[in-house]
């Protein structure tokens, strides 16, 4: 990439770059997420590259990334037509080379089928999956080669920087910010415009800007797929804060973990450096910036604010009292900006389209749309991106398209670790920053697990609660020594040792640890009791009152049989089951043995006549 | 002066004082374990808490790193500060059953030890105040102690567990330590501490065990006072 020494010339290069990127030139893309990786999707695209220059026709096979529809990698969409193939193994490359880049044909049976009219989809768009998302931040990341600036300078990238030195004042741009209601996507929600101002207003040199990638939900996974996928929107997001405020170095705070990440963050920066986007004299301005990578270990306190600047000055990730705001005393106590990886990659889609635009989407409070990854007992893993309001019913039935195997909806976990379970009957539920809080949830990252009938509450409260004490860095007591506590009680009404009082104690260590914790983790921490027992108290009192599980999930209150009526004798749950506990004839009703059973559910699994009864 | 109330109590007090000062500073007690003053402060314990009103809003703070603000209304006895000290204590009772330091407190505070919590076996006086590693580091400044793991795993120790190479054996961090938890035993001549057994120097004037060698040396060697100056012990001075 030569050097772009002014905001004209990136305009010129944009325009040069656009011939190469033609929206009607032949092209095969191919997601190259994580997630598709370990479905194999490299080995398909050295395959494609192979047949196409055996074939010798010079189409470009690009390795994106997520385009988020993980349940169905790897992922194939062949240009200009915009057919989408689904699980594309390497097998079926030499046909999608032949038929359908060369000829055009679709190539039925690699084409996504609805479950629900059993008829194939031929295009991205119209695949129900996508249909009602609206992919403004993470759109993108299926169109751009991410290890190449010009892919992403093709398609209008960096116009917002340079919009923003050329034509706007940094207050003008906090204005903007300011006016378009954006709210921080890493879990608080809170403000952008307003964390900026103060950071700008703030005595004190340098300032920092701060990308926070230490994602650490289980199951979330957006902010990993914009570094992979996008990472120079979340590099033109951070300039443009740092402009903002005044700051002349960044750091981006990423886990080690996400070594994709790392690596195309790396090649974002050097790129950009290579072509004076950082570095001093930005676009021939007086604006100097530059960003490094620091890569985290992968606690999930560090993604907690001062926890995080304590890990990138070198120390342990422990929080510290913030009764002083970061954008006074941040890193190294000099003003900061720390703003989620997504609320970075929001920044210059407000700055090119105006804040009235950003405000046309969303609630009256919550603007935008909303990364999700949608996991759990859900058909279309993913992750889906939707307008702030959208209805949890509508992300989980006509997005995620419902639970598998035409079980029951149970509860959808918002927010991570410490967010909370939402029942049925808040499925018509808005999706916004509020409303998640007011039902005792949160937006928190954007983890969305949904949970079937087969879930028990209060296991899935001991999980979290497990997840918690395993990641509290244990500074302060009533979170190191308070969750473990609830943990333990927990454990014990799963185990059928819950007493009486069980539940009022954990309510009452559950306020305690919530006032009395230093950080936001452990302030959080006591959620996943909290909301499952304003929703699910009969379940714990299932546990302790009558020794049952409602769900069947915790081994020591259930046993299993096996329904004579149903069984027809075929013989599979003798055949998987680890401890010889199933027996009988062929052809007869078998038994179940629940001296030797272990509950492992494997002849559940197995039973295609849903014999097996759990109580 | 910042002019604030504290319990219905008009009081002041000079800039930047944190509130914990304050607050006893008018007479109020107010339970610690991790503010000693010789080191910074850490809000670990979570025992000095307190309910401030800003406004229409109420939070609860720790007073140990909270400064006074005009006009802030400070509650040290609410339902939900009494709550959280209960806890706190209940809590570390339950981690530290023998601590005598602690079943003192938690009479004084009215606390009864929780029957619910197992209490632990193998975590001995140590609440994990980090005075000890505080006092290492800042004040001594050899930093032979510090902090390992995470969570309920955390533990005070010198690294690896090891004998420390940087330990002097002063006992500073015993010193500090609220609850005796840190075991030294000196005998005439020696002193073990952190598993390690220091050498203990002899009063040139009154010729009694006085010092480690090594803390002097490192006396010495940080301060430029000849090591001879520093052969005598406090009594001779």
């Amino acid at each position: 990439m030569i050097k772009i020494p002014n905001a004209q010339a990136l305009r010129q290069v944009q325009n040069d770059l656009k011939k190469n990127y033609d929206p009607n030139k032949q092209l095969v893309t191919i997601c190259a997420g994580t997630g598709c990786r370990g479905y194999g999707c490299i080995k398909v695209k050295d395959a494609l590259e192979a047949e196409i220059s055996r074939q010798n026709i010079g189409v470009e096979v690009r390795a994106t990334g997520c385009f988020g529809f993980c349940e169905k990698g790897p992922l194939v969409v062949v240009h200009p037509q915009k057919i989408f193939y689904q699980q594309v193994k390497e097998k079926d490359v030499a046909d999608i080379v032949t038929k359908t880049v060369m000829q055009g044909e679709v190539i039925e049976k690699l084409l996504y089928r609805d479950p629900v009219t059993s008829e194939t989809v031929m295009k991205e768009e119209d695949v129900p999956f996508y249909k009602k998302q609206k992919r403004l931040v993470f759109g993108s990341n299926g169109v751009i080669d991410p290890t190449q600036i010009e892919s992403y300078i093709a398609i209008g990238g960096y116009t917002a920087l340079a919009k923003a030195l050329s034509e706007m004042s940094p207050e003008g741009i906090i204005n903007e910010v300011k006016k378009a209601a954006l709210r921080g996507r890493g879990g608080g929600g809170f403000l952008s415009g307003t964390k900026w101002e103060g950071c700008r207003k703030a005595h004190g040199s340098p300032k920092y800007i701060i990308a926070n990638g230490d994602e650490g939900d289980p199951g979330a996974y957006m902010d990993r797929s914009l570094m992979e996928g996008n990472p120079h929107s979340v590099v033109e997001g951070m300039m443009i804060g740092a402009y903002a405020i005044g700051a002349s170095h960044g750091y981006i705070y990423v886990r080690n973990e996400y070594p994709l990440a790392v690596v195309h963050l790396t090649m974002a920066i050097e790129s950009a450096r290579e072509a004076g986007l950082l570095g001093k004299n930005i676009l021939g301005s007086k604006f100097s910036f530059d960003i490094s990578i620091n890569k985290g270990g992968g606690a999930f306190v560090c993604g907690e604010s001062s926890a995080l600047f304590a890990s990138i000055e070198g120390r342990a990730g422990e929080p510290r009292a913030k009764y002083v705001h970061a954008v006074e005393k941040g890193l190294w106590d000099k003003p900061t900006v720390l703003n989620n990886v997504e609320t970075w990659a929001n920044v210059p889609l407000i700055i090119n389209n105006g804040a009235d635009w950003y405000c046309s989407i969303g609630t009256e409070k919550s603007k935008g749309t909303k990364i999700f990854s949608l996991v759990g007992k859900i058909n279309n893993t993913g992750l889906v991106e939707v307008p702030m309001g959208i209805k949890l019913r509508e992300i989980i039935y006509d997005i995620g398209g419902g639970i598998p195997k035409g079980r029951k909806f149970k509860a959808v976990q918002t927010g991570g670790p410490s967010g909370g379970c939402i029942p049925e009957s808040l499925l018509d539920l808005p999706v916004d920053f509020d409303k998640l809080y007011e039902v005792g949830s949160m937006m928190g990252s954007g983890g969305m697990i949904v949970m079937d009938d087969r879930s028990c509450m209060v296991d899935v409260a001991k999980y979290f609660l497990a997840f918690l004490q395993e990641e509290s860095c244990g500074k302060c007591v009533p979170c190191r020594e308070g969750v473990r506590r609830m943990r333990e009680i927990l454990e014990d009404i799963c185990a059928g040792k819950g007493t009486e009082g069980d539940v009022d104690l954990l309510e009452k260590i559950s306020q305690g640890v919530a006032d009395g914790s230093l950080c936001a983790l452990g302030g959080s921490a006591p959620n996943p009791v909290l909301s499952t027992l304003r929703y699910f108290r009969n379940e714990y009192e299932a546990h302790i009152k009558d020794h049952r599980c409602p769900a069947g999930v915790c081994k020591a209150l259930i046993t299993y049989s096996i329904d004579p009526e149903k069984c027809t004798g075929c013989g599979m749950c003798i055949k998987v089951c680890p401890t010889q506990a199933t027996s009988g004839e062929k052809k007869k009703a078998h038994t179940i043995d629940n001296n030797k059973c272990t509950r492992c559910g494997a002849c559940i699994e197995s039973c295609k006549f849903d014999a097996i009864n759990v109580k | 002066m910042v002019n604030l109330t504290v319990d219905g109590k008009n009081i002041s007090a000079p800039e930047d004082t944190m509130l914990l000062e304050a607050i006893r500073g008018a007479g109020i007690s107010i339970p610690t374990l991790c503010a000693h003053e010789a080191v910074s402060r850490s809000g670990a314990c979570r025992l000095c808490v307190v309910e401030i009103k800003k406004g229409n809003r109420t939070r609860i703070v720790t007073s140990c790193l909270y400064a006074v603000e005009e006009d802030l209304v400070v509650h040290t006895k609410s339902e939900r500060v009494l709550n959280v000290r209960r806890l706190v204590m209940e809590l570390l009772l339950a981690r530290c059953p023998e601590s005598e330091v602690l079943q003192k407190l938690a009479r004084e505070l009215g606390v009864e030890p929780q029957a619910r919590f197992v209490a632990d076996t193998d975590k001995g006086k140590c609440i994990l105040c980090r005075s000890c590693v505080r006092v290492c580091e800042e004040i001594v400044g050899v930093s032979a102690i510090g902090l390992f793991a995470r969570g309920s795993h955390k533990t005070v120790g010198t690294a690896y567990n090891e004998k420390s190479d940087v330990c002097i054996g002063c006992g500073a961090c015993a010193y500090v330590c609220p609850t005796g938890h840190i075991e030294m035993t000196s005998t005439e001549d020696k002193r073990k501490i952190w598993g390690r057994t220091f050498k203990m120097k002899t009063c040139d004037t009154c010729g009694r065990y006085f010092a480690p060698m090594d803390q002097l040396k490192y006396i010495s060697k940080k301060t430029g006072v000849p090591l001879k100056d520093l052969s005598i012990c406090m009594d001779c001075r």
